[in-house]
């Protein structure tokens, strides 16, 4: 019995001395994996911007692991939230239970990512929101894991708010979606263009999903505003601006970021689309330093969908989190710490300073138009110059 | 409120699609007394059936009025085939099975459906574009506008309704439905082929739901997977409030739901989130009020 201990001792212990020794030999040659989470809306209404943003993310990655000079290569998790609040809580679960996995990139959809940050402060799983605009998946409490590198609605709807004063715009209804998101837009919407002095002839709010759009829209008709403000994301703006052609509605459509890419333009065809406002918290990629390099790695890379208006916000967020880790480690808790001192880190869509909230402070909103079926920035429209004009100027 | 006829032409075209589900529901539920609850994904799949053919006529090359015949006729068809196959292979064999059973049964079928539907059409889980195939434009009455689409489908959901009417009442397989829902066993007694008479009933009823896909689909140019599934919940209630196999409550029960969301969006503007909610809400105080319905099945007018 005791020899057989013996040896069986020597052979544990042949066992796993020989592992390390050839674990530090193959280390050598290929670099640690490192584990990253992408969430976004893959199938439903939403994909094209999720689809857009998974894209933009897997860049990053490749290009990271292109690079000679990391420590670390990189393997990107990509999961599908739908948009779905319930199927987000199910997918950040599975990730941020997954201890191989170091940080996430997640959410397109608001009302999905206020959903789950509670879920990545549990886990302690550190993580950078791509897109998601509500300003309460970081202010509503302190978390130290949650970042964002896209803007607040706040400020483009005060930007918006002082844009359509400017115009002398002065009826406005307002139509949003039911949702944290819609009902956030339209809070502050309302805010800002009651301060201006204008008037809110009536506010619609509808579940994302509804089809029919009629008996609002008639009572829409009715009030016969200068406006209509949209607050809500792609598939509904869309159908809005689809319907209100229909009922022979001709008053100016206002939107917000949750309308703006390339989706909305397929979606109600040019025509329709055509003087459709917007405020982004970006300017165009062409303007921003590095901007022009993403545009040209995306084609290269042969991506088949554009990478629409939150991608290189997705490029930006997976970028963040792979420099984190390469500076820290592959550790949660550090790079939890360190994300929380960004400051002035320059990006494509910006310089991207995170306040004690782990906000982005500075994004640069912008003022967009549709014209001939893409959005320009309105400095740089025919609607400046007097030769397009907007609906309904008084 | 110089919107009234602009609401009332909303709440017609609602009410014809409400109205053609709940009809299917009562005629399942008054010769077989089985709740169909894949009836609303059986109107899903003739959509889609429609757009498949649109893309193929077009693909064909053949004009739009006859890209419009070749949807609706392959809606229909479909949807009678698959109605027919459900009664056949799966209706008939459980007719003696708990109530219960049935009704898990049909729910199951539909799901199978809907998720088939979203897994194996292309970009399924998208809402799909559904081409423009009749004329656009209108015209304005005083405030109110007419759209030249909404006018052709109200008409077209009116007719498909009379027809269905007049096929149980006067004609000969109608005739045998109703013997049928009457009294199963004298009805084969007296030389009618139940094993025919059941699928083809059930064919019937999933044309209409056909039909109402078609409408659907054309109206708002936008079709998705998951459609019929709020559909079959309005028009079973619908179907209920009117009072379950009776082929008048089912249209009057069909147009009540939608005149209540329209009264809910009209007469309070900002509550347009709640109208389901306030719909639902009055449809259970007049259940509660009348429990079989507007107007109840009569036994001696089953169908």
């Amino acid at each position: 019995m005791g020899t057989i201990t013996k040896r069986g001792l020597a052979a544990l212990a042949v066992a796993s001395v020989l592992p390390l020794a050839f674990g530090s030999f193959s280390a050598a040659f290929a670099k640690d994996k490192v584990k990253i989470a992408f969430v976004g809306p893959l199938t439903g209404a939403i994909s094209p911007h999720g689809i857009g943003g998974r894209n933009s993310a897997e860049l990053a990655v490749k290009l990271m692991n292109a690079e000679p000079n990391t420590k670390y290569e990189y393997e990107l998790v990509v999961l599908d939230d739908e948009c779905k609040p319930n199927v987000g809580v199910q997918v950040v679960t599975k990730i941020a239970s997954d201890r191989s996995i170091i940080a996430a990139i997640p959410h397109y959809c608001s009302a999905t990512a206020i959903a789950t940050v509670d879920i990545f402060n549990r886990f302690k799983m550190p993580m950078v929101v791509w897109a998601a605009v509500l300003p309460e998946i970081t202010y509503a409490k302190k978390y130290p894991e949650v970042h964002r590198v896209s803007g607040i609605l706040i400020g483009q709807n005060r930007i918006g708010a002082q844009f359509m004063k400017a115009r002398g715009y002065k009826k406005f209804v307002s139509f949003a979606d039911s949702t944290d998101y819609g009902k956030s837009m339209n809070k502050y919407f309302t805010q800002f263009t009651l301060e201006n002095g204008s008037e809110i002839l009536g506010s619609f709010s509808v579940p994302p999903d509804q089809q029919d759009l009629s008996a609002e829209l008639t009572k829409i008709k009715e009030l016969n505003p200068e406006v209509i403000y949209f607050g809500g994301l792609t598939p509904l703006g869309a159908r809005l601006r689809t319907q209100m052609a229909k009922f022979g509605i001709n008053a100016q459509l206002e939107g917000n970021s949750g309308i703006m890419g390339d989706a909305f333009v397929n979606a109600a065809g040019p025509e329709l689309a055509e003087g459709t406002l917007t405020f982004f918290d970006s300017p165009p990629l062409s303007k921003m330093p590095g901007g022009k390099m993403f545009s040209d790695a995306y084609k290269a890379a042969g991506y088949s969908e554009p990478p629409e208006a939150y991608g290189p916000f997705a490029y930006v967020a997976t970028r963040l989190v792979m420099e984190t880790i390469e500076k820290v480690g592959p550790d949660r808790a550090k790079v939890t710490a360190d994300l929380g001192d960004v400051k002035d880190r320059p990006s494509i869509v910006g310089p991207v300073t995170f306040d004690d909230h782990g906000q982005n402070i500075t994004p640069l909103t912008t003022s967009y138009v549709v014209q001939d079926g893409k959005w320009v920035v309105w400095e740089e429209s025919e609607y400046v110059s007097g030769k397009r004009k907007l609906k309904n100027l008084p | 409120m110089g919107m009234i006829g602009q609401h009332l032409l909303n709440g017609l075209m609602q009410g014809t699609i409400y109205g053609l589900v709940a009809m299917g529901f009562t005629i399942f539920f008054g010769v077989m007394n089985v709740i169909k609850f894949s009836h609303g994904d059986v109107l899903t799949l003739g959509a889609f059936g429609g757009l498949v053919a649109v893309w193929a006529a077009n693909a064909l090359g053949l004009s739009v009025p006859l890209q419009f015949i070749v949807a609706l006729c392959v809606a229909m068809a479909l949807t009678a085939v698959v109605g027919a196959g459900i009664s056949h292979f799966l209706i008939m064999p459980l007719r003696n099975a708990p109530p219960l059973n049935m009704l898990l049964m049909t729910m199951m079928v539909g799901t199978a459906i809907r998720e088939a539907i979203r897994l194996f059409f292309p970009n399924g889980t998208n809402p799909q574009r559904f081409p423009e195939l009749l004329p656009a434009g209108g015209f304005n009455i005083g405030p109110s506008f007419f759209r030249t689409d909404a006018i052709i489908l109200i008409i077209a959901g009116a007719a498909s309704i009379g027809a269905v009417y007049w096929i149980i009442n006067h004609s000969k397989f109608g005739l045998a439905m109703r013997a049928v829902a009457e009294d199963t066993e004298t009805a084969r007694v007296m030389g009618i082929n139940f094993g025919r008479i059941i699928p083809l009933t059930f064919a019937l009823g999933s044309i209409t739901a056909g039909f109402a896909g078609m409408i659907y689909a054309l109206y708002y140019s936008e079709i998705n997977y998951s459609m019929g599934l709020l559909l079959a919940v309005i028009g079973f209630t619908a179907a209920i409030v009117g009072g379950l196999g009776n082929i008048w409550g089912a249209i009057i029960g069909g147009y009540l739901f939608a005149g209540l969301q329209t009264f809910v969006v009209a007469a309070m503007p900002s509550m347009s989130d709640y109208k389901n909610v306030f719909a639902f809400v009055l449809i259970i105080v007049l259940i509660t009020w009348r429990p079989t319905g507007l107007l109840a099945e009569r036994g001696s007018e089953r169908v």
